[in-house]
C-alpha cells in the first residue's frame, strides 16, 4: 500500500503540469472493463470444466453447475483412474515427450550453430535447403510411405524419429546464436587453439540456457499435445500416447461400459451422467501437467515468440 | 578469419571446407534428418504421376501422367473442397485478425501491472490446451442434452440445437473456438511491437494534449502496422493450410458437407479408407503444396514491394 501511494504521488508530481484529459479517465474505465470481460470469457469455460468434474452427476446433467462445484463428488476422477489405457497413455506420452524432446533439442543446436557461423562454407545453400522445407512438402501420403518403408510403423520410433527436429526452431535458435554469441569470443578462443567442438560444448551451450529452455518447452508441449502421428502410425493399443486415448473416449465416445459397472449406476440416465463427468475429469487430468508448469515457464514462451519476431 | 591463401576457385573452396570440417561433423546429423524426412517425401510425391503399386515401389510403379490430377479437377469434390478450405481460411483470417491487436493495445494501457500480468497469463493459457481436449470441450459445451449452451437456451425458452450436426454452424464453431484459444498467444507479438515504439512520440503527444484514444490512433496503430501487414501476408500464404488436425476431430457424418477440407480429404482417402489408393490423394496433396508455394512466392514479392521487409 505504502509503495503504491508513493508511486501515485510520484506520478502526480510528474504530471502536475498536464491535467489528465477527461476522455482518458473514461478510457481507463472502459479499458479495465473490457479486459475484465476478456478475462472472464477466457476463464469461464476453464472454471466450468473444473467445477463440473468435481460436481455430482445429477447437478451436471440437470444444469445446476454454473460456476462452482455443486454436490462435491470425486466419482468422475475414480472412473478416470480406473479406466484402462489411461495409465499406459500417460506413461507412453511421458516417454515420447522426454526422449523426443532430448533428441529435438540436441539436433536443433547441432543444426543451428553451424548455420549461425559466418565462416561455415555453404551456409546459404544449407539455409535454403532447410527453409525450403517450410514452404513446400511432399505431402502426407509420401511421408506416411517413408515411415512405413523405414519399418517404423507400429513402433515407438515412429513417435520420435520422424519429428526429430523442427526447422522453425532451428531458425529461432540460429538467430539467438547470431545475436548473443559475439564473434570476438570465437576469435579469442580460436587464438587459444580451441576446437569448434569444445567451443560449442564449453562456451555456446553454457551461454544459451534461455534458448535451450525455450526449445525444450516448445518441443515438450508439442509432443505432449500431438495426436495425429500416433493416429496414422500406431495400431497397437499398448503404444498409444495419452492424446489418442483421450480422442477415443472424449470424441469417439468409446467408453467401455463394463468399466463403469463397478459404480452404482443402474439406469441409463445415471450411466450417461457418469460418462459426462468422466469426460470433464479426464479433460482436467490430461491438461494439468501442461497447465501446472505453465505459469512458471510462461516468460520463456514469450521470449521464444520475441526472438522469433527478430529477422534472422 | 582472414583467408591469406592466394588460391582461387576449387582449391580455395576445399581449403575453406577443410577449415570448417568440425562444423560439418556437427551439422551432418540434422542435415541427414532434413534430407530423409523432408526431401525423400518430395521425391516420393512422384507417385502423384504414377499408378502406385505396393509390389513395384515408388520408383518402379508405371507412369500415369496427369490422370489423377484430372480426376480431381473433374470430381464433384473439387469445388466443394476448395469452397470449404478457402471459406474456413478466409473467415479465420478476417475474424481472427483484429482480436490479438485489440488485446495487445488494451493490455498496453492497463493501469495496474499486476492486472495486466494476470490477464496476459490467463488469455495465453488456452494455447497450451491440446487439440483433442479443445475439441472435446467444444463437443461437451455444445452437446444437445448436457451442454451448457443448450441448458442456457432451454432456460431462455429456446429449443436445444445439436450444433455439431448443422453444417452451417461448422465454420463459426471452428473459427470462434480458435479465437478463444489463440488470441492471447497472438497478442504477444503485438505487445513486442508496441514496446518497440519510440516513447518520445507518446511524450510529445501528451504535451500536445492528445488523449489516449488519439494516441492509439495516431501512434500505436501506425507503429504496429508493419508487424500486422507481415503477419497478414504470412497467413495469406498459408491459406490452403487449415488447422486440419482440429477439423478432423470436429468432423462427423452430419457436418461433412462443410467440414471436409483438402487436408482432411487426403487423410480420409489415403489413410483412413479401406481401399488402398495412394496415388490419388498424393496428387491432391501435391496440388495443394504447389499452390501454397506459388502463393508464398507471390506474397513475399508483395511484401518486398510494400516495405522492403521480406519474410526471410
Amino acid at each position: 500500500m505504502v509503495e503504491m501511494k508513493s508511486g501515485a504521488a510520484k506520478k502526480a508530481v510528474g504530471r502536475k503540469k498536464i491535467k489528465e484529459p477527461f476522455a482518458d479517465r473514461i478510457f481507463d474505465i472502459v479499458n479495465t472493463l473490457l479486459l475484465t470481460l476478456i478475462l472472464m470469457i477466457v476463464l469461464y469455460p476453464l472454471i466450468y470444466v473444473v467445477s463440473s468434474s468435481f460436481s455430482s452427476s445429477k447437478a451436471v446433467v440437470s444444469g445446476e453447475v454454473w460456476l462452482w462445484p455443486v454436490g462435491w463428488d470425486l466419482e468422475g476422477y475414480e472412473a478416470v483412474f480406473n479406466h484402462k489405457g489411461i495409465g499406459s497413455g500417460f506413461f507412453n506420452s511421458f516417454l515420447y515427450m522426454v526422449t523426443g524432446t532430448f533428441i529435438n533439442v540436441t539436433l536443433t543446436i547441432l543444426a543451428a550453430y553451424p548455420l549461425s557461423r559466418k565462416d561455415f562454407v555453404g551456409r546459404n545453400i544449407w539455409m535454403f535447403v532447410f527453409v525450403f522445407t517450410m514452404m513446400f512438402s511432399g505431402g502426407l501420403i509420401p511421408y506416411y510411405l517413408l515411415v512405413r518403408d523405414l519399418g517404423m510403423l507400429d513402433t515407438r520410433w515412429a513417435m520420435i524419429i520422424p519429428n526429430a527436429m523442427a526447422v522453425w526452431n532451428v531458425i529461432l535458435t540460429r538467430t539467438f546464436f547470431q545475436v548473443t554469441i559475439p564473434d570476438e569470443l570465437l576469435e579469442a578462443s580460436q587464438l587459444d587453439g580451441c576446437s569448434d567442438f569444445r567451443f560449442v560444448w564449453s562456451v555456446v551451450i553454457p551461454l544459451s540456457a534461455s534458448i535451450i529452455a525455450v526449445n525444450t518447452l516448445f518441443y515438450a508441449v508439442g509432443h505432449w499435445n500431438s495426436y495425429f502421428d500416433a493416429l496414422i502410425f500406431l495400431r497397437n493399443h499398448k503404444l498409444y500416447p495419452l492424446q489418442i486415448i483421450l480422442r477415443d473416449i472424449l470424441i469417439q465416445n468409446e467408453i467401455d461400459a463394463a468399466q463403469l459397472s463397478m459404480y452404482d449406476v443402474r439406469d441409463a440416465m445415471a450411466r450417461e451422467a457418469l460418462k459426462v463427468r468422466l469426460k470433464y475429469s479426464l479433460i482436467v487430468v490430461a491438461s494439468v501437467p501442461v497447465l501446472a508448469i505453465y505459469p512458471f515457464v510462461q516468460q520463456h514462451f514469450v521470449k521464444g515468440v520475441m526472438i522469433g519476431s527478430i529477422k534472422g | 578469419m582472414v583467408n591469406t591463401s592466394k588460391k582461387k576457385g576449387l582449391p580455395r573452396l576445399l581449403l575453406d571446407l577443410k577449415k570448417c570440417w568440425q562444423l560439418y561433423v556437427l551439422f551432418i546429423l540434422p542435415l541427414a534428418y532434413v534430407i530423409i524426412f523432408k526431401y525423400i517425401p518430395m521425391y516420393g510425391a512422384q507417385i502423384a504421376f504414377k499408378d502406385y503399386k505396393f509390389t513395384l515401389g515408388i520408383g518402379g510403379s508405371p507412369w500415369a501422367g496427369f490422370k489423377h490430377f484430372e480426376r480431381f479437377f473433374k470430381s464433384h469434390e473439387f469445388w466443394n473442397l476448395m469452397k470449404n478450405t478457402l471459406g474456413i481460411s478466409i473467415y479465420n483470417l478476417v475474424a481472427g485478425f483484429p482480436f490479438p491487436i485489440i488485446l495487445a493495445i488494451l493490455l498496453n494501457y492497463a493501469r495496474s501491472t499486476k492486472f495486466k500480468k494476470t490477464v496476459q497469463m490467463v488469455t495465453y493459457a488456452p494455447y497450451f490446451i491440446s487439440t483433442v481436449v479443445m475439441v472435446s470441450m467444444i463437443l461437451q459445451f455444445l452437446s444437445p442434452r448436457v451442454g451448457i449452451i443448450n441448458i442456457m437456451r432451454e432456460l431462455l425458452g429456446l429449443e436445444a440445437i445439436n450444433f455439431m450436426a448443422v453444417p452451417e454452424y461448422f465454420k463459426s464453431i471452428y473459427v470462434w473456438s480458435g479465437i478463444w484459444q489463440g488470441t492471447g498467444y497472438g497478442a504477444i507479438i503485438y505487445l513486442a511491437a508496441l514496446a518497440g515504439i519510440d516513447p518520445t512520440l507518446h511524450e510529445a503527444a501528451i504535451v500536445d494534449g492528445a488523449n489516449k484514444l488519439q494516441r492509439i490512433r495516431h501512434i500505436d496503430l501506425p507503429g504496429i502496422m508493419p508487424t500486422a501487414v507481415i503477419l497478414l501476408i504470412l497467413n495469406t500464404g498459408q491459406i490452403l493450410n487449415t488447422g486440419f488436425e482440429k477439423i478432423l476431430l470436429m468432423q462427423n457424418p452430419m457436418n461433412m458437407r462443410t467440414s471436409e477440407v483438402i487436408d482432411t480429404f487426403v487423410y480420409q482417402v489415403g489413410l483412413a479408407s479401406q481401399t488402398v489408393n495412394y496415388s490419388y490423394p498424393t496428387a491432391v496433396g501435391l496440388f495443394k503444396s504447389v499452390v501454397n508455394l506459388f502463393l508464398i512466392a507471390v506474397v513475399n514479392k508483395i511484401a518486398e514491394r510494400l516495405g522492403g521487409s521480406t519474410l526471410w
